[in-house]
């Protein structure tokens, strides 16, 4: 399949992302149509700080999803014989977006808006001489024809970023208070000084303030990163700006996929152990508490290992350096799935036990329902909110988890743009003087906005769909 | 009682069995020691008499589990299985891949886990409570609330930021304390100050959430109602009654990580520079020393499953209402 001189292959973990993609929008449709699950939905709905957190979630899954559709580039020569070839490097939409930022690579470290390398080399001046000094950077402010000027061009270019997002903002106001007005049936004044006090259902006044905030920072930095590295450098001299976008697939990827491999043995287990009790439930009693009884970080790192065996001894199976690092991937994404599907598997145990001694399911087992019936139309449908609150939770976790595994060594493939992997290449360097702090706070602050938003918006879930909290 | 605590460590046996195999099944025939060997010694053309020798050194030369070559009680004895994973229930753990006794190193390099684990438990625990004590007497207020959003903040950033931060705020600015590194004896405390610090500090964010979520949970209690319509102040009933009866699942929590503090923390431990059983695991890794990634994996289930056992007793002591059946 191609298009545009592009070839779509997509990698193994692409299609998963797919796969869950397609499961988040099925959950979406079915949420909707059931009333037990869309009324907490529109409860985390109307909450201002987990509707900001969600906007900003759903920024970092645009980019993740940009970043797992993968592509292969047409070559230049393959025109001669009418037959199409295409480059074996695989890059995805967000690589042909950020086609500026990944060829602008230095030689090495340079600080954020540098001009000049971080590293003193030997220049050859006009006259022959040699002197030790800090090389002009290839790309960091190359288009400024006096170094003095780089300041006012900053401050312009900023200025500007902020004068058409202002602009934005005006017009997203003036658009949705028309269509708001036009749904509550309100004059568009009232409506506006609705909007303005934050009395609308939904949080707009936030989730407005919040956009804002995106759409300056997106400006700034599509302003500013053809021209400057924003984020500076790392040792290869790749713009760290790039590196930290490209990772948000890597995060996104280890906090979701898991998932998918949590679910079947947690769903079916869980419920099983509960509905069926005595010997069932002794038996997958005994596979939980064995595999929860090693400590889940040697169990991982125990697994990766093992993995890593097989994949040097099958090198041969991974034709690029891309897949390999895809298949690593996808295999720690699988073993966080099964050494965490216990949590998940308690507690569904627990609501099935319960559940069985209902009316309704005693009624149905009076009436002889099979027991595969019971399982799939009474008991799973009531157990999906405790499903979809442990799974919200342990998205942040699981992102934490991966920078930790990437330092001890059990985590993505070295190849594997993370952030675990931008820390673990950053602190060898906490030592240098001046200190190369840049990769660190970029990793830092992309990380922190995602684990943050992510816990502000399982906290609001949480709160919505766990009756338990209700009676308070 | 005894029988209780009896029956509590034979219904252990079959689990340390079940975690032996998956050990077993991970290291032994996921991938066969020829892979392994072939791996370690790194190159893509190995003679076949390298891998038997590598083999040979480390005691892989034997079939997995039955040896057909061998006469009476040796067909089972003389197998890997029976020599690497059936020997760890003696905890005898055998040597690693440099030949060093594991079971010294493990006796060695617990004594520096314990001296950051035990000083960090008894702070954070203690601080950890006093915050959530505050935050659950001022709730609904906005301490309470800007106390708990910045428990989350506290709570999204990797632990691994508060390590390199506290390093180079404390060690590399103000030059308070060595960067890394350990000593013997009390020469030990100053390089301890700061990872028991950062321990604490990258602990109080979900320490006190969860504290919180106990002490409310507790608030909503009837004594606690008939508590106050005796007259009593509020303070009184917090410290008095409440506290009291929080400190049943917050302490049988602790029980339960008690024994595995020994096992110490990877990550602290290899920044930190301090020879215990974290970094052990972490250099074992980084070498692919699977002798003793394989001792460490059996040594945390026994340690978490005795923590299982400490706590099932400890609630029926703290707590009359569980009884033992």
């Amino acid at each position: 399949m191609s298009l545009l001189g592009y070839q779509f292959s997509p990698l193994w973990t692409d299609w998963l992302v797919y796969l869950l993609v397609f499961f988040g929008v099925a959950f979406f449709l079915y949420a909707r149509r059931h009333e037990h699950l869309s009324r907490p939905w529109r409860q985390v709905v109307q909450r201002p700080l987990a509707m900001s957190a969600a906007l900003v979630l759903v920024i970092y899954i645009i980019i993740g999803l940009a970043d797992s559709f993968h592509v292969r580039e047409q070559r230049e020569n393959s025109a001669n014989d009418g037959s199409q070839v295409f480059s074996s490097e695989v890059i995805s939409l967000l690589d042909i977006a950020l086609t500026t930022l990944r060829h602008q690579q230095e030689t090495t470290y340079s600080a954020p808006f540098a001009l000049h390398s971080y590293a003193k080399e030997s220049l050859e001046l006009p006259d022959g001489s040699i002197v030790r000094e800090f090389p002009r950077l290839k790309y960091g402010g190359a288009h400024l024809d006096e170094l003095s000027q780089q300041q006012t061009d900053i401050a312009a270019k900023m200025f500007r970023a902020l004068i058409e997002s202002l602009l934005i903002l005006l017009v997203l106001i003036a658009v949705l208070n028309y269509f708001l007005s036009r749904q509550q049936s309100l004059g568009y004044r009232q409506q506006f000084m609705l909007l303005q006090a934050g009395e609308t259902n939904v949080p707009w006044r936030s989730l407005l303030m919040t956009g804002f905030v995106i759409i300056l920072v997106a400006l700034v930095l599509v302003k500013l990163a053809p021209y400057y590295h924003v984020l500076g450098t790392d040792k290869v001299g790749q713009d760290v700006l790039y590196l930290s976008l490209k990772s948000i697939r890597t995060g996104l990827v280890i906090g979701s996929l898991t998932t998918l491999f949590v679910l079947p043995f947690a769903l079916s287990l869980g419920i099983m152990a509960g509905y069926f009790r005595g010997r069932v439930d002794d038996f997958i009693q005994y596979l939980y508490t064995t595999l929860s009884s090693i400590p889940s970080v040697l169990l991982i790192a125990a697994s990766v290992l093992m993995i890593d065996v097989y994949i040097q001894n099958n090198a041969e199976q991974f034709q690029t350096i891309a897949e390999r690092a895809d298949a690593r991937l996808f295999f720690l994404c699988l073993i966080l799935g099964v050494t965490g599907w216990v949590g998940l598997c308690r507690l569904l145990r627990g609501e099935a036990l319960k559940l069985r001694e209902i009316d309704y399911i005693q009624a149905s087992q009076a009436f002889g329902v099979s027991h595969t019936r019971i399982l799939s139309r009474h008991i799973l449908p009531n157990v999906m909110h405790i499903v979809l609150i442990t799974l919200v939770l342990d998205f942040s976790g699981l992102v934490l988890a991966e920078a930790v595994l990437s330092y001890i060594g059990v985590g993505v493939d070295p190849s594997m743009i993370s952030w675990g992997n931008m820390i673990n290449g950053a602190r060898l360097e906490m030592a240098r003087e001046p200190i190369v702090w840049w990769s660190l706070v970029a990793a830092f602050i992309f990380m922190f906005v995602l684990v943050l938003c992510a816990n502000l918006f399982s906290d609001a879930v949480r709160d919505a769909f766990d009756p338990r909290i209700h009676g308070r | 009682m005894l029988a209780y605590i009896t029956r509590r460590i034979l219904y252990a046996i079959p689990i340390l069995i079940g975690v032996n195999l998956i050990t077993f099944t991970l290291f032994f025939v996921v991938n066969s020691p020829d892979d392994v060997a072939r791996v370690h010694l790194g190159d893509k053309h190995v003679t076949e008499q390298a891998i038997e020798k590598w083999k040979a050194a480390r005691g892989y030369d034997k079939p997995l589990m039955y040896n057909a070559g061998a006469s009476g009680i040796d067909k089972i004895r003389e197998t890997i299985f029976f020599e690497k994973s059936a020997k760890l229930f003696a905890f005898d753990f055998g040597a690693a891949d440099d030949g060093r006794d594991i079971g010294y190193d493990i006796r060695q390099r617990m004594w520096p886990s314990l001296a950051i684990a035990i000083p960090s438990l008894i702070i954070g625990l203690l601080v950890n409570i006093t915050v959530a004590m505050v935050l659950a007497f001022f709730r609904a207020s906005y301490i309470d609330i800007v106390g708990v959003i910045f428990g989350v903040v506290l709570m999204s950033i990797s632990s691994m930021f508060y390590i390199i931060g506290g390093q180079y705020l404390i060690s590399k600015s103000l030059h308070l304390v060595p960067i890394s590194g350990y000593d013997d004896g009390f020469n030990a405390i100053k390089f301890l100050v700061l990872p028991v610090i950062v321990g604490l500090v990258s602990g109080i964010g979900s320490g006190t959430r969860w504290y919180r979520t106990i002490f409310l949970e507790e608030i909503n209690r009837d004594y606690v109602r008939t508590a106050r319509a005796k007259g009593l102040l509020e303070s009184r009933v917090l410290f008095k009654h409440i506290l009291k009866n929080a400190m049943i699942p917050i302490l049988t929590g602790v029980v339960v990580i008690l024994p595995v503090l020994f096992m110490g923390s990877l990550i602290t431990e290899s920044f930190f520079g301090i020879p215990g059983l974290g970094s052990y695991v972490i250099d074992a890794i980084q070498a692919q020393d699977f002798a003793i990634v394989r001792a460490m994996v059996f040594l945390g289930s026994v340690l978490y499953i005795i923590g299982l056992i400490l706590t099932d007793i400890s609630y029926t002591l703290v707590d009359p209402r569980v009884r033992l059946s």
